[in-house]
């Protein structure tokens, strides 16, 4: 039962990711590409990773792996959000 | 159930290569820099997978550390300089 | 099963290091180099995972992908407008000298190349010397025998601070000479823009959180991958992005030269302090007895640690930093 749930958290973190990817190749703009990036490439590291979590059945590992997503969710909002902020300042600047 | 883990890593590498088309060809210099934050990102999750398959728990440091230095980068991009220097 | 499942990972991961090397070395934009330098060191961190070296893996995360990659960035936005190359295609006069200048070193380029090439040979040729005689592995062999007599588990931290402590006494004596080279050749640079509501909450959070994995790192250097290089990488990683969020104080002394002079040599002043002690004992340089190893060897991490960090924060400001009044 676990394997067919971590078989399917694993795929969807999976499909979600590369819809990301390919949303960064496809969308036409920078700020479209960055909502590619931030939103569905996190959305599928978190799924990929409740999927290893699953596999391992460590509690303190399963710890460990939330703390990285969530230091992987704040840093790059932040990250977009700053270079969202220097795409904007050259695009006025000139 | 090893396989699913490789189909995964398989998947991630190719996430990867979408990424470094980005990197080699986006017009702007933010582009580049965005798909070095995907870069990053499909890194921790192949880190991860890594530290299954070859059953090293060290390698979820590295991931970590990974994570958090992505954003050092990114400010550093972005950064605006103070227009006077001091002294 | 596992070596031909990873030959399609492996062929990407070289396909991708390569394209990307070619990359930076031939793009025309310097700044367009340095993003593709950062992706470089996050690929190539990734090779060294798959080739189950994570203590290499960490250095490379902490220092290449990361921190150089700010530093270079920095270094970068601050040439004056007009002297990168792809700006000096404007002036025509500018454009002869340059034909004028590739003309001229083709020898130069041709003898680098040839030379290049020769180091790859006798590389390879090593390589392939090293990996035939499997049979005589003695370094591997007496690092394991001894382990247990050093005071750590982990084999790289035991040859680091232990049987080669020597050697990383001397890194650290590099370090301190880079430090007074960056004094002597400038005070520091403009700073950076105070910054705004979410950059605050960037640092409100990251600052805290690099500070722990370098304390963490520190700790569990002893027994698995880890030790005073990375956690200081880590700890600069924190002092740089106080600055980058235009903080006047960047996690360092500042205000007063004596505390950071301190701070500076702190780590080869106090792994030299150790190593005199034990000559004092009459045992040899660095010979520490095997009851204290672990403790001493934690003891010398944490002073590098603080040197290595502050190092590395003042060559990411530039030069000496300026005297603060304002506090």
């Amino acid at each position: 039962m676990i394997d067919v749930i971590t078989l399917i958290l694993m795929t969807t973190g999976l499909i979600f990711f590369l819809c990301g990817s390919i949303g960064l190749l496809r969308l036409p703009d920078l700020y479209s590409r960055l909502h590619a990036l931030t939103k569905a490439d996190n959305l599928g590291l978190g799924l990929l990773l409740t999927g290893i979590a699953l596999y391992q059945q460590d509690l303190l590992f399963a710890l460990k792996l939330v703390l990285i997503w969530l230091a992987v969710l704040a840093a790059s909002s932040a990250s977009a959000y700053l270079i969202a902020q220097y795409a904007r300042r050259q695009e006025t600047g000139r | 159930m090893s396989e699913l883990l490789f189909v995964c890593l398989a998947g991630l590498m190719l996430s990867l290569l979408l990424g470094l088309i980005r990197v080699l060809r986006g017009p702007e210099a933010g582009d580049r820099m965005m798909a070095a934050q995907l870069i990053g990102t499909t890194g921790v999750g192949i880190l991860l997978l890594l530290s299954l398959l070859f059953n090293q728990p060290a390698l979820s440091d590295v991931a970590l550390i990974l994570a958090l230095l992505a954003a050092v980068a990114a400010a550093a991009f972005s950064g605006k300089q103070r227009e006077t220097s001091n002294d | 099963m596992i070596i031909t499942n990873m030959l399609f990972i492996d062929i990407l991961l070289v396909m991708s290091i390569l394209s990307l090397a070619w990359a930076t070395l031939t793009a025309t934009d310097v700044r367009r180099s340095v993003i593709f330098f950062i992706a470089f060191g996050l690929l190539v961190t990734l090779a060294w995972a798959r080739l189950q070296a994570p203590d290499v893996a960490l250095a490379e995360a902490a220092i290449g992908a990361g921190l150089s990659g700010a530093l270079l960035l920095t270094a970068v936005q601050l040439r004056p407008r007009g002297t990168l190359p792809s700006e000096a295609l404007d002036n025509e006069k500018q454009n002869r000298s340059n034909r004028a200048d590739l003309r001229s070193s083709a020898a130069i380029r041709w003898a680098v190349t040839l030379l290049c090439i020769v180091l790859a040979y006798i590389l390879i040729w090593a390589l392939l010397q090293a990996l035939s005689s499997q049979t005589n592995d003695n370094l591997a062999q007496s690092v394991n025998a001894n382990l247990a007599n050093s005071g750590v588990s982990n084999p790289v931290t035991a040859v680091l601070l232990n049987f080669r402590a020597y050697d990383t006494l001397l890194e650290l004596a590099v370090l301190l000479t880079a430090v007074l080279g960056i004094f002597a050749l400038s005070e520091e640079r403009a700073g950076y823009a105070p910054a705004g509501a979410v950059f605050n909450g960037l640092v409100s959070w990251l600052v805290p959180a690099l500070i722990l994995m370098a304390g963490y790192l520190l700790w569990v250097g002893a027994h698995a991958p880890g030790g005073a290089f990375q956690a200081g990488a880590i700890l600069a990683a924190a002092g740089v992005i106080l600055r980058l969020a235009g903080k006047p104080d960047i996690g360092l002394p500042v205000s007063s030269t004596s505390y950071l002079n301190i701070i500076l040599v702190i780590g080869s002043g106090l792994f030299l302090l150790v190593g005199l002690t034990m000559l004092a004992l009459g045992r040899p340089f660095l010979g520490y007895p095997e009851a204290m190893a672990g403790k001493l060897i934690l003891f010398i991490e944490t002073a590098a640690m603080i040197s290595i960090a502050a190092t590395l924060i003042l060559a990411f400001i530039g030069g000496r930093p300026h005297n603060r009044e304002d506090g």
